[in-house]
């Protein structure tokens, strides 16, 4: 076994002593000389012409520096299908349609501008409900969208997601059992603790300086680069610099008509501004999780082997259209290569609704996908008759397997994962009790060696080291909290010799640091780790090459320890870093000891069928969790959780727990208490008062496992791990609540409520 | 009209002119320029705000910079010591990974802070219910109270 100085250790997050001490600064904290405060006055309607807006009062209040509508902007148009822009024009399509926007010297005026503009609507018919907006006549969202073969006007999208491997009529004729359900899911949100906001700034040549929380730095220059043109201003710059980020869970991958908005009154004022959302516009205005209406069922043999898997799903688009929309693409992940599935049929409709445009969230599709596949696993398990844990343990995937989307299963701790839960959990002993406490589990797989989405799915690193051996790491690699910065230091130092605290990541400004295509796919620790680990060993080269000469010694009889080259043939032979690289500076003709490295995994996009090894590896997982129910409050209490989780190898097992505790407790939320309510299009619940995510008096005290399964492409082993703590949380809690009380519920959130429903239904005389 | 008060900040004296419907929040953020405190909801419901007022965690976001006139309020750029050490509670946070993103983290440790102060041997249950007003999205809490426990050397 390799001794590790730097990997598998619990090295605190690098950036911890700056935010303990309330010095680091996010995009709240930040202000510029002459700064601007810009506010967004949204649509109270969800679906409405614009008669007319009158800023006439607005402008004349004092301080206001700028007011635009849609009617005095260029054409800027973004999103994936671009079918939205800033400030909208003719008519809004749901409540949180931008307006008109305000650049105002203090916050408070521009609050008090936006009550000063008018706008007059004639209100039109508006449709909330997916299923309703697929029918002839339903209200049209887009009035120029047209789809299907006849070109007709439509709100279903033209994204014909649609994976077909097999024969699954056959098959489910062939088959001893079949269950067939229909789940619902709904709308959560990220809850960031740090709201979301922007400063933009143009330099008096128009080159554009935007300071941002994105995931996404390198597509959001280009998204904002395509907006200068659009303003008159070709060929200017973009930088893209990011403030420390208060949360993003895939909510900042995308880039936002506030955003854009802030970009225009810059450049309308000549002035820095800033916009910085309310809480209330946080839960309202940007984009949460897609809600789905999923048909699903499957089949299985005698003995209890799957058969097939047809699912049908219906997406709740909202009124524009995110990269958010492609989240059916990472459904058919677990759809097709969940378990062994031999036949596996997935359709998925995107529909244009008046409520609020869905986006990229923690899981991306897949915690919807993996709350019907792994409840009904149980339905299906009880049908035949077979305890759902040795039905999961048959049909496990396996190392070598080629799943029928065609992903290359490299490693595989799945069948250690659902062992370990089952031993925790004591199952064979605590299973099918039904009076009040229940045990109950669920899977996962999901993207852990990066994820092509793009035509690219690489990450650059440069590395640099100064005269004094600390090494700079520029990546271009986003961190949000999740730990990318201390988990790409400690791959660096590791390679190169030295300690985590000798390492500087630098990953905040595109004028800076590489190209990247963002935090996504839970794909950082393998990706910018592979880029980090590439470019490091290059720098290694070269310093044993510099070191060689002043030591009279081959680089190849060459190596570093404890931050000091040395000769493997004679210890004595030996030079301190800092002193290699004085003497590669300091000598005639002396060189930087720095380097480069461009790592896109060899993974492949998704082709016409959708089929194709999306990923160069799959992380995979089991959670279990015993739970108690109140039959007379129908209150859920969660006893005991276990999280086991294939991670390849933890880098840093400290940070990795981190992910799987909050994992599971956005998890829980989503399987339990959280619920965006929208009431006619509008959000009834922009609080945390009402929006019920987990409190640390909520939280149970999770039990995490970790399978090292080594994966051999990974950087020391490792594989993705950001996302997988929360997709298969909610089936795991419904299969619990289903064996300690006897009633299924399909719907999320899983309220007393509806537990005291389903209770009622199952005790009502036949 | 401003109205002038006095109070004590991390301990130094402090004379503020302020309006009178001026929140704790604005006035430490916005005129004192001590951004260590956040706002994470304006509503008092998140905790990102707290402060230490008088010993007690309070949300200053919905507290009136008038009711800090002749108190001593505790920001978390007031927790390391005059030689620049951190609090123990601030190292326990950074040894334990209770901290990703960060933005609830000062508020946290203050809420933190006064539960030690109060109760030097809190158990689990206590160290839950002193934060359950301090929101976190990241963490999912477990190695904050984990971290406070170590911080009161259990």
């Amino acid at each position: 076994m390799e001794e590790f100085i730097n990997i598998g250790k619990r090295i605190p997050k690098t950036d911890a002593e700056e935010k303990v001490t309330g010095r680091a600064v996010y995009i709240h904290d930040l202000k510029v000389p002459g700064m601007l405060f810009g506010k967004i006055l949204y649509s109270p309607h969800a679906h409405a012409k614009i008669l007319n807006i009158d800023t006439s009062r607005a402008e004349r209040l004092l301080g206001v520096k700028a007011i635009l509508t849609g009617y005095n902007i260029p054409s800027i148009k973004f999103g994936f299908y671009k079918d939205n822009v800033p400030l909208k024009a003719g008519k809004v399509r749901s409540c949180r349609d931008e307006v008109a926007a305000v650049a105002a010297t203090d916050p408070d005026i521009a609050e008090e501008a936006l009550d000063l503009i008018r706008v007059d609507y004639e209100i039109l018919p508006s449709v909330f409900d997916p299923e309703e907006a697929m029918k002839e006549g339903a209200p049209l969202v887009h009035d120029e969208h047209v789809g299907g073969k006849e070109k007709r006007p439509t709100n279903v999208l033209n994204l014909p997601w649609r994976l077909i491997a097999g024969d699954v009529d056959e098959a489910r004729r062939q088959s001893a059992y079949v269950a067939e359900d229909r789940f619902r899911v709904t709308w959560v949100t990220h809850c960031c603790m740090g709201t979301s906001g922007c400063l933009a700034q143009f330099d008096l040549k128009n080159n554009l300086t935007i300071y941002s929380i994105t995931q996404i730095p390198s597509l959001a220059q280009r998204d904002f680069t395509e907006a200068l043109s659009a303003m008159g201003l070709q060929g200017k710059k973009v930088r893209v610099i990011k403030t420390m980020i208060g949360g993003g869970f895939g909510s900042k991958l995308d880039t936002y008509a506030f955003e854009y908005i802030a970009i225009l009154l810059a450049h309308k004022t000549h002035k820095p501004v800033k916009i910085v959302f309310s809480r209330e516009e946080e839960f309202f205005a940007t984009s949460p999780r897609q809600p789905a209406i999923i048909d699903i069922a499957q089949g299985c043999t005698r003995d209890g082997r799957l058969t097939f898997r047809d699912v049908r799903m219906i997406l709740d688009n909202g009124a524009y259209t995110s990269w958010g929309a492609t989240t059916p693409s990472v459904m058919m992940m677990p759809i097709s290569s969940l378990y062994k599935v031999p036949n596996v049929r997935y359709v998925a409709k995107c529909v244009y609704t008046n409520n609020t445009y869905s986006q990229a969230m923690r899981g991306y599709g897949n915690p919807q996908a993996t709350f019907a596949i792994d409840s009904q696993i149980d339905i299906l398990a009880e049908m035949a008759g077979i305890d759902p844990l040795d039905f999961r343990l048959r049909n496990a995937n396996t190392p070598g397997e080629i799943t029928p989307q065609n992903f290359k299963i490299i490693t595989c701790g799945l069948r250690e994962c659902i062992d370990a839960v089952a031993q925790k959990l004591d199952w064979r002993q605590n299973r099918g009790r039904r009076d009040g406490r229940g045990v109950g589990m669920a899977s996962l797989i999901h993207v852990g060696g990066g994820a092509r989405v793009y035509k690219s799915d690489g990450c650059g690193t440069i590395i640099k080291i100064d005269d004094f051996g600390t090494v700079n790491v520029f990546t271009g690699a986003t961190d949000m909290g999740q730990g990318a910065d201390t988990v790409i230091a400690q791959i660096v130092a590791e390679e190169l010799g030295v300690r985590t605290e000798d390492v500087v990541v630098i990953h905040t400004d595109t004028d800076v640091c590489p190209w990247d295509v963002g935090a996504h796919a839970s794909r950082t620790t393998f990706v910018a780790g592979n880029s980090a680990l590439g470019a490091a060993k290059k720098v290694k080269q070269l310093l044993l090459e510099v070191a060689g000469q002043t030591l009279g010694e081959s680089p190849e009889n060459l190596d570093i320890r404890d931050r000091t080259v040395f000769s493997k043939r004679d210890p004595e032979k030996k030079s301190p870093l800092g002193k290699v690289l004085r003497a590669a500076h300091y000598t005639t003709g002396g060189r930087m000891v720095m380097a480069e490295y461009f790592y896109d995994p060899a993974n492949e996009n998704l082709d016409r069928e959708f089929k194709g090894n999306l990923s160069v590896t799959y992380s995979y997982g089991t959670h279990g969790v015993e739970v108690e129910v109140d039959k007379e409050t129908g209150q859920v209490k969660i006893l005991k959780y276990v999280a086991a989780h294939d991670v390849g190898k933890a880098i840093n097992p400290m940070l990795l727990e981190g992910q799987v505790y909050g994992g599971v407790a956005m998890g829980i939320g989503y399987a339990l208490t959280e619920r965006l309510i929208s009431q006619n299009g509008k959000v009834m619940n922009p609080n945390f008062l009402d929006y019920k995510m987990l409190t640390a008096k909520d939280v149970p005290n999770v039990d995490p496992i970790v399978i090292e399964t080594n994966d051999p492409f990974g950087p020391f082993g490792a594989k993705g791990i950001g996302e997988p703590g929360l997709v298969p949380t909610a089936p795991a809690i419904a299969n619990a609540i289903y064996d300690a009380l006897g009633v299924r519920i399909k719907d999320l959130p899983i309220t007393p409520e509806k537990v005291l429903a389903a209770l009622k239904q199952k005790t009502k005389p036949q | 009209m401003k109205k002038s008060i006095s109070f004590v900040l991390n301990g130094e004296p402090v004379r503020a002119e302020i309006e009178p419907h001026l929140t704790l929040l604005h006035l430490l953020r916005d005129e004192l320029e001590l951004t260590g405190t956040k706002e994470g909801c304006g509503m008092g419901e998140c905790g990102a705000c707290t402060v230490l007022l008088d010993g007690r965690p309070v949300n200053s976001c919905i507290l009136p910079a008038m009711e800090v006139d002749g108190k001593n309020v505790t920001t978390i750029e007031g927790l390391i010591d005059a030689q620049g050490n951190l609090h123990p509670i601030q190292k326990a946070f950074i040894e334990h990974g209770a901290i990703q993103c960060g933005f609830c983290t000062p508020g946290m440790v203050l809420s933190a802070k006064a539960l030690l102060d109060e109760n030097p041997k809190p158990t689990e249950e206590e160290i839950r219910n002193a934060i359950a007003g301090n929101l976190c999205r990241c963490t999912g809490y477990l190695q904050i109270v984990q971290a406070i426990k170590a911080a009161s050397n259990q």
